[in-house]
């Protein structure tokens, strides 16, 4: 199967899933309160828009259409909405600064003057079409990222704050080790071993991750186990499985949502200096200041 | 004090920990770099995609990766986990896996370097980021405090990849004050060049340490003795220097204690960024070349000074506060 079907068969996937959540979270009142309240932060709402519905939708769909006017190329890629968007030849040769009439260096005439809204990079890119697409790159990297440490950080800190024992030594040792290494360091020594590409990346980012995370749950968790309740369900007979999932996990849920929200933001700045030093994701924002000779010339290590 | 400082060194349990967390480094790093990697994905990666196999396993011979990894019935210091705890604890790094210079050398040239970044800029960072923040905190409450914060926030928020290309552009191309990028050893033509990196890394720095500041002079501000101390008369300066500061010096202390191992191995973006020869570009380096035994001694290197850095934060409450010699 071509790549470009599967992953519309994962985006749709994710929007049916969307939904239902969607549709279940609307039927309970607690979850409507709670849309409500986010719906009354303008600013807030107005990006998760931004961000989710218009360019991840826009954007993640591709299919083969027909060749476009001006395909010099004769290669037919899959194209989304956004570079439906953007006209084939809409490249220009060289930078270009915004709504530009002439290139900045040498002054040749553009192809489209004045139509760049934001300009072009060194090799005539459009700014804005790049920008749009690297919104996607920031869910992914985000997301992934966020999907393979909280889970991660769980399994460990809960258990080891539970077990206690040898397990918990081990455990706090695991993430002490990890916590002793320089985390840019180990993120460049983990993507040398595991290779270059976009999951690997959201692997590395991982591993450096979830040792935040995994220390406070482990001490929520040591808190928890004696607090009064637990004490009453384990008095009452009820399964260590049990108090797990229904007495402990839950309780943990406020730091894991304020963790994987600060995680986020932080995971996509951290992709865009590994960008800067060669190693990140292609097409990602953090790869455009460090592009080939971007706006100040300048001379960015992974820029070779 | 000296007493002291022997004390807590044996008997504390912080070099404990300390020794058992350096040899859980390394032994991540055998994982990571010998178990986790395939000798010959390695030689690919070094001499190129469509090597020959003879080329191949010539290669590994002669970086010495045919070893066993951990088990070797015939000669136990003959495999790949002895060799790589005794070149770590040694010292004795060996070569590189690209160009065969030994890597204790490249050490060696680029600590020049790096530390002549790096001193400075801690040493500014400290002093603006304290007397700046002192400053604010002498005029909280005014308007004067809220610009700073905010200044403070803002600063913060932004990338330092973005304070990297601004300054290089502002001051770089469009004032020409100093040059882009580069190096050189003479110590007056060094100035010039380290002009640029030192003054980048401060902006993008001072935000963050002043609200750090702020927040840790404010709450020592607001307790008993410092109100003592003016109501017997002592002036706002005074008060905020000799009261204040002192008491605050632990939380301070902290974090520039914990900043001095990242002397050592210098900041890796500035570095790369401003074609300063230290030890961050020979990391970028090794990334490039997909140098494996050279980035594991700096990822070792990195980690050691970590470590040494956290003991050191330990035993240095004990200079600035005297009741914890007590204890």
């Amino acid at each position: 199967m071509e790549g470009y079907v599967l992953s519309n068969c994962v985006v749709a996937v994710l929007l049916a899933a969307g939904a239902f959540v969607l549709r279940r979270a609307y039927q309970s009142r607690l979850w409507r309160e709670a849309g409500a309240a986010v719906a009354q932060r303008r600013p807030a709402s107005l990006g998760v828009v931004l961000i989710f519905v218009v360019v991840a939708l826009l954007d993640a769909v591709s299919w083969v259409g027909p060749a476009p006017e001006g395909d010099t190329f004769g290669v037919q890629k899959p194209r989304t909405l956004i570079d439906r968007a953007f006209p084939v030849d809409w490249n220009e040769r060289s930078y270009s600064a915004p709504l530009a009439r002439a290139e900045f260096y040498g002054g040749q005439a553009l192809a489209h003057p004045r139509r760049h809204l934001l300009g072009t990079d060194i090799i005539g890119r459009d700014v804005l079409h790049l920008t749009l697409k690297g919104a996607r790159v920031a869910l992914l990297v985000g997301g992934l990222t966020t999907l393979i440490v909280i889970p991660l950080a769980l399994l460990f800190g809960v258990s080891a704050g539970f077990r206690g024992g040898r397990w918990d030594d081990l455990v706090f040792f695991l993430i002490s080790t990890l916590a002793a290494m320089p985390s840019l360091l180990l993120l460049i020594a983990l993507i040398a071993v595991l290779g270059r590409g976009p999951v690997q990346v959201c692997v590395a980012l991982g591993v450096t991750g979830w040792v935040g995370l995994s220390r406070l749950a482990r001490g929520e968790t040591l808190k928890l186990r004696e607090l009064d309740y637990v004490r009453a369900a384990r008095a009452l007979g009820v399964s260590e499985a049990r108090i797990l999932f229904r007495h402990i996990l839950p309780n943990l849920m406020h730091l894991v949502i304020i963790t994987a929200v600060l995680l986020f933001s932080g995971l996509v700045l951290s992709e865009a200096v590994l960008s800067w030093l060669g190693i990140g994701i292609d097409g990602s924002w953090g790869q455009m200041p460090s592009s080939p000779g971007s706006a100040s010339g300048s001379m960015a290590p992974g820029g070779r | 004090m000296l007493a002291y400082v022997i004390r807590r060194v044996l008997y504390g349990g912080g070099v404990v920990l300390g020794v058992l967390l350096f040899l859980g480094v390394l032994l991540f790093l055998f994982l990571l770099f010998f178990w986790a990697v395939e000798p010959e994905d390695m030689a690919l990666r070094a001499i190129g995609e469509k090597a020959p196999p003879e080329a191949i396993a010539q290669w590994i011979e002669n970086h010495g990766y045919d070893r066993p990894l951990a088990w070797n019935p015939d000669d136990q210091k003959d495999t790949l986990l002895y060799e790589h705890f005794r070149s770590m604890l040694t010292f004795d790094f060996g070569r590189s896996d690209i160009d065969d210079v030994e890597i204790a050398r490249r050490l060696r040239e680029g600590v020049g370097p790096s530390l002549s970044l790096t001193v400075p800029l801690l040493l500014l960072g400290v002093f603006f980021g304290i007397s700046l923040s002192l400053f604010v905190a002498y005029f909280r409450d005014t308007y004067i405090d809220t610009v700073g914060v905010t200044l403070c926030v803002f600063g913060m928020s932004v990338s330092i990849v973005i304070y990297i290309i601004g300054g290089q552009y502002l001051i770089g191309k469009l004032l020409r004050w100093f040059p882009i990028s580069g190096f050189d050893p003479s110590p007056e033509v060094m100035l010039r060049f380290l002009a640029l990196p030192i003054t980048v890394a401060l902006a993008a720095g001072v935000g963050e340490s002043v609200r750090f500041y702020r927040t840790v002079f404010l709450e020592e501000t607001n307790r008993e003795y410092v109100r003592t101390a003016r109501a017997k008369g002592c002036g706002d300066g005074r008060v905020m220097t000799r009261h204040v500061l002192r008491n605050s010096l632990i939380p301070i202390l902290t974090q520039v204690v914990m900043a001095i191992p990242f002397l050592f191995t210098g900041s890796l973006l500035l570095e790369s960024f401003f074609g300063i020869p230290g030890l961050g570009s020979i990391t970028v380096e090794a990334i490039h070349d997909n140098d494996f035994s050279t980035l594991r001694v700096m990822v070792f290197i990195g980690s050691l000074a970590f470590i040494v850095g956290q003991i050191l934060t330990d035993l240095s409450y004990a200079l600035v506060d005297p009741r914890v010699r007590l204890e």
